[in-house]
């Protein structure tokens, strides 16, 4: 029989065996020992954060990236709590991922020690699985039972918190193959029945529509989608989390939907005849008002999660399985279909509404940046933080095929988006990574620099600056009487801080500040060239410009705010 | 809106009592009771939930239940046959000879062979163990409030199990 070995050694042979290559980490009082095991071990790359919620986000960015499940290791206590908004951030975009927490020794728990809280209890609602390991002999069993939750089915993060003592106690030194859990069945099949009905449905629809989520890209599903739509002549709407898996550029895409959807895609929805969604929650984002969503047409909806289906639209056909797998049967019964009148249809509400872009302005035009990064990184991944710019770039970049936009969209996370694409970057260094983000979202963790900077990692921060939160800004243009309630980031004398350039200064890199819309495409091509490390730009842009079309909170979509 | 029931397998484990409780208080399902114990198997417990919800909503909270790692089984115990009682103990105070002997009276009425019995008396007070329905007990609080000024009840939950099936009898 083999030696017995520490919790401590069998946590450092786990995760080689799982083949993590990084750890997003931050060191504390209850880890100590883990991290020094770490320090002897040899082809992990430890990635040290500036705050716990960044690390997480780096997770997630480095996640999305490679499509491995990312680990993040923190101390108990506040290192723990700071993880928890990131962690909800991962858990309502699907995002693979294991937490490990330290936690006081078992004999303290429950004492109110010195940081020591309840994590597993503060996350249960928002990990996929959350246990304290109680027993050195189950320590191998919960992290290969972590790691098979994190990735299979609907992937979401897993927390696992291991007390002090237990890194510190020899025990069976065996790592597991495989555990058998007997609560978790991650649905595998596809009911060929349903799948045959909702076939049918399709075919005989005269006013067909594809409506795509995040669910296809985890399923890695997006050429039988397209396999699937071209044959069918079927016109395909994204959601946000969507966005990417159907080739923008192409004939069938109508365009983003929701509540700030293209107006075609939107009119789609509503007119439709037979909805075919495929690996979405419809989330109320995409939605509007649900009596008033897709009013005429019968919907199947095809999810690997069966909570997901019936929860908040009433379905007609649904179908729990897997993107791909239904998919590929799908693609596979799938002969020619004219929609032609249909198409056209479509093809004329993009022209009457197209995305509005504001024309023979002296300032520099959000859009038009989008635009301009879109066509200067056509391979770079596309990373967003959360407010206007992140809906700007949904409606304006345009992405091709192996480039990830990543956004958050289910917690809607401010301060996600500088971490997030360090993670990218660091799980995909060939890649370089363009953040769009705003001046609000940017200092929620902008402390990370030291990282980018020390890294040197390729990512061109466009912080798109109107000197204030201008989401909620737009909101109170539009639905409160223009009383900008603490949306003014400026100070009382006017003056913007942080100066972002003297800021990025202290950390040694590239800055510079656009304020005349002339030299956006240079500013950006400049950046593009010999991409050594972290480069920013400061767009200056009106806090007047708003986010069209857009579709108020609660109301149909086909109630547009066009202009 | 209807009273369901719904049994759960889960992990018998730190916490499992807390994430299953945790669904309803976060998702603003409407718990009516929910009882839990260790079946023949240790490390395997049994939940009896009753819930009052909508048709969709009661297959959601089975869906929710269902994707939890620790819920080993769910039964939808609505549409079959089964067995289930509920102890609860009533305290009646104040009482003079007429009433205690009232209180005799109505547990003698409500019992079917042994299940409701007056367990002990004082000088001026009765106290009723009764293991009944649910239903059956409403009844008999109900009576019970209607007689005596001053009662005290401690209701325990439903426990149930799916009747043995025709084919085994």
């Amino acid at each position: 029989m083999a030696l017995d070995i520490t919790g401590r050694k069998l946590f450092v042979k786990a995760l080689k065996e799982e083949g993590v290559d990084t750890i997003f980490l931050y060191p504390g009082g209850m880890i100590t020992d883990i991290t020094d095991e770490l320090y002897k071990a040899e082809g992990i790359n430890l990635v040290l954060g500036r705050h716990e919620q960044a690390l997480v986000h780096e997770a997630e960015g480095y996640a999305r990236a490679t499509g491995k499940t990312a680990v993040v290791l923190v101390t108990s206590g506040p290192g723990a709590t700071n993880t928890i908004t990131g962690i909800a951030d991962a858990y309502y975009d699907s995002i693979p991922m294991i937490i490990f927490t330290g936690q006081v020794p078992l004999h303290l728990i429950g004492n109110d020690a010195f940081q020591e809280v309840d994590i597993v209890g503060m996350t249960r609602s928002i990990t996929k699985y959350g246990v304290t390991v109680r027993d050195r002999k189950d320590l191998g069993k919960i992290i290969k039972m972590g790691f098979q939750i994190a990735g299979s089915g609907k992937p979401g993060p897993v927390l696992i918190d291991i007390p002090k003592d237990i890194q510190t106690i020899a025990g069976d030194p065996e790592y597991p193959t495989h555990v058998d859990i007997r609560g978790y069945h991650p649905n595998e099949t596809v009911h060929i029945g349903q799948l045959k009905k909702a076939y049918k449905l399709i075919k005989n629809a005269k006013k067909p529509l594809v409506l795509a989520g995040g669910g296809v890209r985890i399923a890695k599903a997006e050429d039988k989608l397209l396999e699937f739509a071209e044959k069918m002549q079927l016109p395909v709407t994204t959601t946000l989390m969507g966005k990417g898996v159907m080739p923008e550029d192409h004939p069938l895409f109508v365009g983003n939907c929701g509540m700030h959807g293209r107006f075609a895609s939107n009119k789609a929805l509503t007119e439709c005849d037979v909805l075919f969604s495929v690996g979405t929650r419809f989330n109320d984002r995409i939605t509007g008002d649900l009596e008033k969503f897709a009013p005429n047409a019968q919907i199947i909806h095809v999810d690997i999660a069966s909570a997901s289906i019936s929860r908040n639209v009433a379905v007609d056909v649904p179908i729990t399985a897997d993107a791909y797998s239904a998919l590929e049967r799908l693609a596979e019964y799938a002969e020619g279909k004219d929609n032609g009148v249909w198409l056209d249809r479509i093809k004329g509400w993009e022209k009457e509404h197209p995305l509005a872009m504001p024309k023979n302005k002296m300032e520099i035009c959000p859009q038009e940046v989008c635009q301009a990064i879109s066509k200067i990184f056509p391979e770079a991944n596309i990373v967003t933080d959360v407010g206007q710019h992140q809906m700007w770039a949904s409606q304006f970049i345009k992405l091709n095929k192996g480039q990830e936009f990543i956004t958050s969209g289910g917690l809607g996370t401010m301060g996600f988006g500088f971490p997030a694409a360090i993670g990218a970057a660091i799980g995909n260094p060939k890649k370089p990574v363009v953040l769009i983000t705003g001046d609000g979202g940017f200092q929620m963790n902008m402390q990370e620099m030291a990282i980018a900077a020390g890294m040197g990692l390729p990512i061109i921060i466009c912080i798109f600056n109107n000197t204030n939160l201008g989401m909620v800004r737009q909101m109170q243009t539009l639905f409160y009487g223009k009383r900008y309630s603490v949306t003014d980031l400026k100070a009382s004398d006017g003056k913007f801080y942080p100066d972002f350039i003297r800021w990025a200064q202290a950390y040694d890199i590239q800055a510079r500040r656009i304020d005349n819309p002339d030299m956006v495409e240079e500013a950006l091509m400049d950046a593009k060239k010999d991409l050594k490390g972290p480069v920013l730009l400061e767009f200056l842009i009106s806090p007047d410009d708003l986010v069209l079309p857009m579709v108020k909170g609660g109301t149909a979509l086909s109630d547009m705010i066009i202009k | 809106m209807k009273n369901r029931w719904i049994a759960l397998y889960v992990e018998n484990q730190v916490g499992v009592l807390a994430k299953v409780s945790g669904l309803f208080s976060a998702k603003s399902y409407n718990l009516q009771t929910l009882t839990v114990g260790t079946t023949e198997r240790e490390d395997v417990s049994r939940m009896t939930i009753s819930v009052m919800a909508d048709d969709v909503t009661f297959e959601q909270i089975k869906k929710q239940l269902n994707a939890m790692v620790e819920v080993i089984k769910v039964i939808d115990l609505t549409t079959i046959p089964i067995h289930m009682k509920e102890l609860f103990y009533a305290k009646v105070y104040d009482l003079n000879e007429a009433g205690k002997t009232e209180v005799f009276q109505i547990a003698q009425v409500f019992d079917q062979g042994g299940n409701v019995t007056v367990a002990d008396v004082g000088p001026d007070s009765a106290l009723l163990q009764c293991m009944l329905t649910e239903r059956r007990n409403n009844e008999l609080i109900t009576l019970l409030k209607s007689r005596f000024k001053k009662i005290q009840v401690v209701r325990g939950g439903a426990v149930a199990i799916e009747s043995i099936s025709t084919s085994c009898r």
